[in-house]
């Protein structure tokens, strides 16, 4: 195993790891503040990324399908939020859990009955397609772009949460809503807000992903299921643990099936290791959660005090 | 019957309400009479679609008990059906293909499983707990989808079915089990929902603290639940596995979790016959939508919005009123 390698799947790790931090971040305010389970979340990555696909195809320019995949979101979120969603806050979380569901259902169907089976391909800009040279180490400049993107989107939350007045009331509103809206905020828009932020980011996570997922129905799933974990293994809530959750669970996950396989053949019988190696692998980010909940259940950065 | 306590009979919440036993003796008439109209009219998908829903049935009853009755949202209980479907190629690789050991093969790994699980997850409450079953059936997703061994994402056909010792009975015997296992279970959680355990299960679900001050521990009455249902929905799985002669990971999908829940909420949440209502109403709306169109999803994503946005007491709770003067 070289030392490149191993730089190459590290950056992959973190590069994935801020994908996953693009979701979480949205979703983690969606769930502490407005207490309402979005399962629909992966939908909304979905569509983000048809939606840059779509504008890719014909206008060939893919900040135009960043730009409209972001802000189409953001307003659909908006309309959603004000048709259906904002009813569904008032009900418990299992209606939650089916409504959501049965929109995830709908989705994945509606897309496949819109763009077929097929994967739809989303090229790179070409002006990132070719890998850069970092000290003789060669990287994609596409990932590198996204690295950049993830954590130039962290900073702005953190700016955005920890320095300014509506930070502060997200902030409050994750530790104790009711008091927010006793205190006079208006909880309804900053609910609203925050959702379409989030819907915002997912679309942001789902057009950058475009070219190097593949993006077809039911593509949002396996990412909502990785986002949850990072979610509850960084505290509901809290930025900051979704982002380093999120570093955490990207690196684990792509060093596990990337690296683990290796160690495991220098280690086992091959025959032995061929069986063991993958399950491992891509049960390593569930146990470090099974772990994370047996010694810390509200995560690493609680903000949750009732 | 007399020997048990208060009004007597096995489901006095039933006859308080007149038509609900009519119902209940319709639905095991209809149950049973389904091999035997098959038999007479040569319809063999009769009984294959009847046995899945007796299967989704067996697995819904399951959930409810944790889900209904301990107020519990479990979004993984697909990976206690996939367990309970892989033991029987898992069981006859190590030579075991008695169904019976099989069987206690299934309480013996599944049973510490959710215990292991069901301890962990209830370190957590609410939005937490439900992301916490789904993450971790998830991680059984992925263990099963890396099992080369037993065909990997795509499944593997069964090469050897369990061996209960009855001679030629094939899928109308197995139906019939099926269909005595669910009465069975489903007397059980009757019993149950009116134990000691079933009252503080209930309770906990309506205020948890108020029973911790009142000097019970809920927990392990939470946990207990959860394996139970855990238990019940691997039975479930094990008789999916020998009836369709196939398993795959695609019984442990997080979609399957989701619909197990959508039938006990749709034949109504915590009642002792919903979960069978539900399962039955919900795949035959699945049957009569795949006939009539190939998109069927996008017509069911909605009908289970409108569930759940609209039918709170569920099927079974519009039928028979309110079952027991429960709570909810």
């Amino acid at each position: 195993m070289s030392p490149d390698f191993l730089l190459t799947q590290l950056l992959n790790g973190i590069q994935f790891g801020l994908l996953l931090f693009l979701m979480a971040a949205g979703l983690t305010l969606v769930f502490g503040i407005m207490s309402f389970i979005n399962l629909a979340h992966g939908s909304l990555y979905m569509v983000g990324a048809y939606v840059a696909a779509t504008t890719y195809v014909h206008t060939e320019s893919f900040s135009l399908a960043v730009v409209a995949s972001v802000a189409g979101l953001f307003v659909l979120a908006l309309v959603l939020d004000r048709l259906a969603f904002a009813a569904l806050q008032q009900r418990d979380h299992l209606q939650q859990v089916l409504a959501t569901f049965g929109v995830v259902i709908f989705a994945n169907e509606a897309v496949r009955m819109v763009f077929g089976n097929a994967p739809v391909y989303l090229d790179a800009p070409a002006a990132l397609s070719q890998p850069v040279s970092i000290l003789g180490f060669n990287y994609s400049a596409y990932r590198l772009m996204i690295i950049a993107a993830g954590l130039l989107v962290a900073l702005a939350l953190h700016l955005l949460i920890d320095r300014t007045r509506a930070g502060m009331l997200i902030r409050a509103g994750a530790s104790n809503r009711k008091m927010v809206s006793a205190l006079g905020v208006n909880i309804g828009w900053l609910n609203s807000f925050i959702f379409a932020l989030g819907a915002a980011l997912a679309g942001l996570a789902g057009a950058i992903a475009g070219p190097i997922l593949s993006v077809q129905a039911g593509m949002g799933e396996p990412v909502l299921i990785l986002t949850l974990v990072v979610i509850v293994i960084g505290g509901i809530g809290s930025v900051r643990g979704a982002f380093f959750g999120a570093l955490t669970v990207g690196v684990i996950d792509t060093l596990g099936r990337g690296v683990m396989p290796t160690i495991l053949n220098a280690l086992l019988d091959p025959s032995i290791a061929g069986a063991v190696g993958p399950a491992l692998a891509s049960a390593g980010v569930y146990v470090l959660m099974a772990a994370v909940l047996a010694f810390k259940p509200d995560g690493l950065f609680p903000v949750r005090y009732t | 019957m007399s020997a048990l306590p208060t009004s007597g009979g096995a489901l006095p919440a039933l006859r308080r309400w007149h038509a609900a036993p009519y119902l209940v003796t319709a639905l095991v008439i209809a149950g049973v009479s389904v091999p035997l109209y098959a038999g007479m009219t040569g319809d063999s998908y009769l009984v294959a679609i009847m046995s899945r829903i007796l299967v989704y049935a067996l697995a819904a009853v399951g959930l409810n008990l944790c889900l209904g009755f301990g107020g519990m949202i479990s979004m993984g209980h697909a990976m206690y059906l996939g367990l309970g479907a892989y033991i029987v190629p898992v069981a006859a690789d190590l030579g075991v293909t008695n169904g019976w050991l099989q069987l206690l093969l299934l309480v013996l790994a599944v049973g510490p499983i959710a215990g292991v699980v069901g301890a962990i997850s209830l370190r957590t409450r609410g939005i937490a707990f439900i992301m916490i079953t789904l993450a971790f059936a998830q991680m059984f997703f992925f263990l099963c989808v890396s099992f080369k061994r037993y065909g990997g994402d795509e499944g593997i056909s069964l090469q050897q079915l369990s061996d209960f010792g009855v001679q030629g009975s094939g899928k109308t015997g197995l139906y019939y089990a099926l269909l005595a296992t669910l009465i069975v279970v489903i007397a059980a959680s009757d019993r149950l929902k009116r134990s000691r355990f079933g009252l503080v299960l209930q309770a906990a679900r309506i205020n948890e603290r108020r029973v911790g001050a009142l000097g019970t521990n809920p927990l392990p009455y939470q946990l207990l639940a959860y394996v139970l249902s855990a238990l019940v929905c691997a039975i479930a799985g094990f008789f999916l596995a020998n009836l369709t002669g196939f398993v795959s990971p695609a019984s442990l999908a997080w979609t399957v979790s989701g619909e197990l829940i959508v039938m006990v909420v749709l034949g109504g949440l915590g009642t002792v016959m919903g979960p069978l209502v539900g399962a039955l109403s919900f795949l035959l709306v699945e049957e009569g939508l795949k006939a009539l169109t190939e998109h069927w999803l996008v017509i069911l994503g909605p009908l289970i919005v409108l569930m759940a946005l609209l039918l709170r007491r569920g099927l079974w709770g519009l039928v028979a009123g309110r079952e027991g003067g429960d709570a909810r």
